[in-house]
């Protein structure tokens, strides 16, 4: 990757994003608060597919909150540049975290329903955190036009025509704060967006994400298990089959 | 119009683990107790789907609802306070058990120098070794005096523990129970750090070795390790909470009940007395008055200290001249640590939320501090909690942060890291404190808290000792490479560090510079107790619920004491 377009390394990224010094013991990046209700998980879903790799990336389930499927698209492409496709498995892509992404934005998370909004909206010192009055959903909604956008301005193409390189440079820019959006830092959407793509791939696929439970796979998590009493003494390493909690009898 | 309520002797703001525990011994006492809970009624049969690192520990679902109410919060006076609009730095509980229903379960007892910690930094170091900026005191209790109440709190507890930490106050009794499965992991930090001449045991747990029958007759059951302790409650009955222990106690004498959605938004007075509580129901706006003899605030740090100060009892701290003690001595804490990466897997998607050993030989004042530019410590750690997927996403320094190269050293450090991490002191700044901000509102129209609060000199000389100590056992633990938790430099409120905030209604000897006496008794109001981490003076190298357990069960004596005798307890 050329240097201009390289993004953010660690090391850089705590300097200017307020991760906390120290080890951390869980704390994500960007807190949210609560979003989904529960989903009955009785009975089994249709089996769900990622809607292809990064060339082929066809919408084949319903959406909750996007109307444009163009908008929907830009959102998948930037997506599966944060958490590509490659030879460990699938990309965000594959994995669906689009449709996640989708589903959540038409719930508490992206209605902001367990935060506080109430004005009067400043600006603020990085150190306190969300300041704008833009709920998730419009946060998305902004900040998918501007890819567009700027796709347009700089490459006179879509942002799912421009090349890989393109996609990268466009989404550096936006997390080194280099494009203006309106009512945030582009660097505060940037980060909702990647923290979105890790908790579409990640978390259980009752989320309509993780497809196949294919990103627990590849990272040897197993899941929900009911107890590990008997192998946390054990030396070796444990590779155990991964079961959702829609696995359970209740 | 407000309706009253039929008065009770005793009304707790708040039911968690100081609400659950002055409840438990008020009512088997026989006194008419009740609790007035904000949130909605739970418990072990509602964690049977918990498993669920998005819901649970990313979205908060079991945490408070800031749409509703949050505080405000700024480094230095000279900024703009504004509201924290969602969760981070720390963790506010709400329902029933309070955010005792996710913590990890790591009981602790403070050092007995921190109750003393001002008489004993003078005496060893001399009078200038912090400037009097630092608002240092002695807590107005010794460690022999809360050793009664700690020890009954373990048994509460059942907590799981081994009895070798040479540095740790005189204890009356052994643990209750076994300690935890000693796993591999813990086992490459135990020696690496005897060998390097620490004294390491294993962290005393609220997850507990083997069931167990509590003195109340309350059973608790035996961990499963299953690898979903802190922001989770436990599906099992094993991580003692009040849920599972001091509610149950209370609710079987017949003397105690709970108002669930119940939002306290003011103490009643008259003259030098509390009179009861006004409250709204949160679900249909009414509004409620709750008559009592005795008004115990057993919420969270924050409300305490708001309670207070909306209801205008006690003085509000002033950093300008130093007066008032309603505010004062805000803490926190520091995460000194390091990073180790490693070629082999290693199973740390496996745990519980107290599964670990540390050493406290760089705690407290258990080593010299005369040539350092800091004084206390910090306990350093080795961890087992059970790693999940999303929050857990490692990579060094020079890895970007997302993209193919991310992803394949995200993928590959998961089950590969392991951090030796601390939970450092924190002293009282005159310029760390709480008060009322003059803005913004919670929803039912009373002005939010506001923190004011940086980290320090001493914050940042305690953080890099302690960061380099850290560095140096996971070297010997053999990582093929470590890196060293960044140096810390203003307080960020994004992202989570701890759940351990302290302070703002600190207990003392002296009423001008405390908010309680020792029995956590209001210093102007007789009748009115204020008891949790609130009270603590400054904050310790570790975790807090076992001293906020053991002030708890001291409060309950002051408050027996009291309803037979009245007036000050002190």
């Amino acid at each position: 990757m050329a240097e201009k377009n390289k993004n953010l390394s660690r090391r850089e990224f705590l300097k200017t994003s307020g991760i906390a010094a120290g080890t951390l013991v869980g704390g994500g990046l960007i807190g949210g608060l609560v979003g989904y209700n529960a989903k009955s998980t009785d009975t089994k879903p249709a089996e769900p597919s990622g809607g292809g790799g990064k060339d082929d990336f066809r919408i084949n389930r319903g959406l909750m909150f996007f109307q444009n499927p163009a908008e929907f698209k830009v959102l998948a492409h930037a997506t599966e540049r944060i958490f590509p496709e490659d030879d460990l498995g699938p990309g965000a892509m594959g994995l669906g975290v689009p449709y996640f992404i989708d589903n959540q934005l038409a719930g508490n998370y992206g209605s902001n329903s367990r935060e506080y909004m109430q004005g009067p909206f400043y600006k603020g010192e990085p150190t306190q955190g969300y300041q704008t009055p833009l709920t998730r959903a419009e946060l998305f909604r902004t900040g998918i036009a501007v890819m567009q956008e700027e796709a347009n301005k700089r490459f006179d193409k879509d942002f799912t025509e421009i090349e890989d390189e393109q996609k990268d440079e466009i989404l550096t820019d936006l997390q080194k704060d280099k494009i203006t959006m309106k009512g945030t830092d582009s660097s505060f959407f940037f980060k909702l967006l990647r923290s979105a793509t890790l908790e579409g791939a990640y978390a259980d696929p009752i989320y309509n994400g993780n497809v196949d439970m294919a990103a627990w796979k590849m990272k040897d998590f197993p899941g929900h298990q009911m107890s590990y009493i008997n192998e946390i003494e054990d030396e070796d390493f444990k590779k155990i089959d991964p079961k959702s909690i829609s696995s359970m009898q209740h | 119009m407000a309706k009253t309520m039929d008065k009770v002797d005793v009304v707790t703001v708040g039911v968690g683990w100081t609400g659950g525990i002055v409840a438990a011994e008020c009512a088997k006492a026989g006194l008419k107790v009740r609790g007035l809970e904000r949130g909605k009624d739970r418990g072990t049969k509602d964690f049977t789907m918990i498993h669920d690192e998005y819901r649970y520990a990313v979205r908060y679902d079991l945490m408070q609802d800031l749409s509703k109410e949050t505080i405000t919060f700024r480094n230095t006076r000279k900024q703009r306070a504004l509201p924290m609009r969602q969760l981070g730095s720390f963790l506010l509980g709400e329902g029933l058990g309070g955010a005792g229903t996710h913590w990890n379960g790591m009981v602790f007892r403070f050092f007995p120098y921190d109750f003393e910690i001002k008489t004993m930094t003078d005496k060893r170091y001399g009078k200038d070794k912090l400037s009097s900026d630092y608002l240092l005191r002695d807590w107005g209790i010794t460690y022999d005096e809360l050793e009664p109440y700690y020890d009954k709190f373990e048994k509460t507890v059942g907590v799981s523990g081994e009895d070798k930490n040479p540095f740790a106050g005189k204890r009356s009794s052994d643990y209750p129970t076994p300690p935890m499965k000693k796993s591999p992991l813990l086992k490459k930090f135990e020696k690496t750090s005897t060998d390097l001449g620490y004294h390491p045991y294993m962290i005393p747990s609220a997850n507990l070795s083997e069931q167990y029958e509590n003195p109340d007759g309350s059973t608790i059951n035996a961990c499963q390790y299953c690898g979903f302790c802190e922001r989770f409650g436990c599906e099992y009955g094993a991580k003692s909470s009040p849920e599972v222990t001091v509610l149950p106690t209370a609710k079987k004498t017949g003397n105690y009940d709970v108002v669930f959605d119940a939002n306290v938004v003011e103490i009643l007075k008259q003259g030098d007395k509390v009179t009861g509580v006004k409250y709204v129901d949160t679900q249909t706006s009414e509004e409620f008055v709750q008559p009592a003899d005795i008004v115990v605030l057993t919420s969270y740090v924050m409300n305490n200290a708001k309670l207070l100060m909306v209801s205008e009892i006690g003085e509000q701290y002033d950093p300008d001249t130093g007066k008032g003690s309603l505010g004062r001595n805000y803490c926190y804490q520091l995460g000194p640590g390091a990073t180790g990466y490693y070629d082999e897997q290693m199973n740390t998607f496996m745990g519980a939320g107290a599964l670990g050993m540390l050493f406290d030989d760089l705690n407290a004042d258990n080593f010299d501090h005369s040539d350092l530019d800091f004084i206390h410590g910090s306990m350093l750690m080795l961890t087992q909690t059970g790693k999940r997927p999303i929050e857990t996403n490692p990579v060094p320094s020079d890895v970007p942060t997302w993209g193919a190269e991310f992803k394949k050293a995200s993928i590959q450090n998961y089950t590969r890291t392991l951090s030796v991490g601390g939970q450092a002191a924190s002293m009282p700044h005159k310029e760390n404190y709480l008060s009322l901000d003059s803005t913004y509102k919670d929803k039912y129209g009373v002005p939010l808290l506001s923190l004011t609060y940086n980290f320090t000199d001493q914050d940042r000389n305690l953080h890099k000792y302690l960061t380099q100590k850290a560095v140096e056992v996971s070297e010997k633990m053999g990582a093929k490479k470590t890196e060293a938790a960044a140096p810390i430099e203003d307080y960020d409120i994004v992202p989570y560090q701890s759940t351990h905030n302290t302070g703002g209604t600190i207990m003392g000897a002296d009423p001008e510079t405390s908010v309680v006496n020792n029995y956590l008794q209001h210093w102007d109001m007789d009748n009115l107790f204020v008891v949790g981490a609130g009270n603590f003076s400054h904050n310790s190298g570790r975790n807090p619920t076992g001293t906020v357990g053991a002030l708890a069960y001291r409060c309950a004596d002051g408050i027996l004491q009291y309803h037979k005798k009245g007036g000050s307890l002190v």
